[in-house]
């Protein structure tokens, strides 16, 4: 009889390890689920106004979400991610919460830009001071309009948050 | 034809209506009554020395902190060009502040319907005999007309939209994930009658 080898263990994230031969991954299940999630986070696009066109970028080849598993959808029933790229309008508020409760759980949010974040120059009657007023937000990406690159810093803290969440299963509505 | 030639044009045949003449930059704009508007912009259309075909654009000016006066507190702004003789002239209209309206010129220009409306909704200038004369960017049930000069920037209250959009989110922010909620498992049984678990809904 041979020696019995213990098989050597990748470790693929804080608590996650991966069993080569035995094609097989080893963990407890919440750390199990969140990184899963946090490395296939499909993001319903939203884009408003000027910072679309950065989202769009970010997107594409140069920058390329894709290698973290970030794939644009459009449709909110298929998204996890809701990316509020632009100025949100009063007149677009209630539409933009309608897509957000049209999204199931778990779900995110990422403002982008300054827009986004706190009404950004646009101090005026006619423009949601932050779409924290509306909903929850996960991440704020600040800029007037954000490089691609802060962009993906953004999902990058997004996959940070997720990976350290405790116990997110869906809830009925 | 030059700019200048068409507002001698207009001055020949309407003597009465022109109030002023107006030239900076090659541009030549001439100020008129707005009572016959439709009658004046008709004949630019259909004269067969003018052929204004195109209404370029259409918007209302607020007059009211302007230094220079002799001007109506409100203006409408018509920039016609002439696609097959490439000439343009800027007609405007001067109306009083007790009276903002002016007769629609849809019926001359199908194009100026929406920016009718737009005037209408941020100037509140109205036009008589439009076909639908509704605002086309603020929400219907919005109060006031904001690019008027006395209107505040951040305007007057909250928009109706708005109050009653955090009415409800407030319902159904009982209902949300919450980053401390230790989960189903950790609470009680909840009502075994109707099956349902405490955090459910
Ligand atoms: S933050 Fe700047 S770039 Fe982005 S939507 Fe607002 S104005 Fe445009």
């Amino acid at each position: 009889m041979g020696e019995v080898t213990v098989p050597s263990m990748v470790r693929l994230e804080e608590g996650v390890r991966w069993i080569p031969g035995a094609n097989a991954l080893l963990g407890p299940l919440n750390k199990l689920v969140n990184w899963g999630r946090a490395g296939s986070i499909w993001p319903v696009t939203f884009g408003l106004a000027c910072c679309a066109i950065e989202m769009m970028d970010a997107g594409a080849s140069t920058n390329d979400l894709d290698r973290f598993g970030i794939l644009f959808r459009a449709s909110p029933r298929q998204g996890d991610c809701l990316v509020v790229a632009g100025t949100v309008s009063k007149k677009m508020a209630p539409v933009l919460r309608r897509v957000y409760d049209q999204m199931p759980e778990p779900r995110y949010v990422l403002a982008m830009g300054s827009c986004a974040c706190s009404g950004g120059v646009f101090d005026t009657y006619a423009v949601t001071q932050g779409v924290d007023q509306i909903m929850p937000v996960d991440v704020y990406v600040p800029g007037c309009p954000p490089r691609p690159e802060a962009l993906m810093e953004g999902f990058i803290k997004l996959q940070e948050k997720i990976l350290k969440e405790q116990f997110r299963w869906s809830q009925w509505r | 034809m030059e700019s200048m030639a068409i507002a001698d044009g207009l001055q020949a045949r309407f003597p009465e209506e022109i109030l002023q003449c107006f030239s900076f930059q090659g541009q030549v704009g001439v100020g008129i009554r707005p009572d016959r508007v439709v009658e004046i912009l008709g004949w630019l259309r259909d004269d067969q020395a003018m052929r204004m075909d195109h209404l370029r654009s259409l918007c209302g000016v607020d007059n009211a902190r302007r230094k220079n006066g002799g001007l109506g507190r409100f203006e409408v702004v018509y920039n016609l060009y002439s696609i097959a003789l490439r000439h343009e002239i800027r007609i405007r209209a001067q109306l009083t502040e007790e009276d903002p309206s002016i007769d629609s010129v849809v019926s001359l220009w199908s194009g100026a319907d929406w920016m009718e409306r737009e005037t209408y909704d941020l100037m509140g200038i109205r036009f008589n005999g439009h076909p639908n004369l509704r605002r086309v960017l603020l929400p219907d049930d919005w109060e006031g007309h904001p690019l008027r000069k006395e209107y505040p920037l951040r305007g007057r209250g909250e928009w109706v939209g708005i109050t009653d959009l955090q009415a409800k989110l407030e319902e159904l922010d009982a209902h949300g994930f919450k980053a401390d909620d230790p989960g189903p498992e950790a609470g009680d049984a909840g009502d075994a009658a109707t099956g349902k678990r405490k955090g459910d809904c």
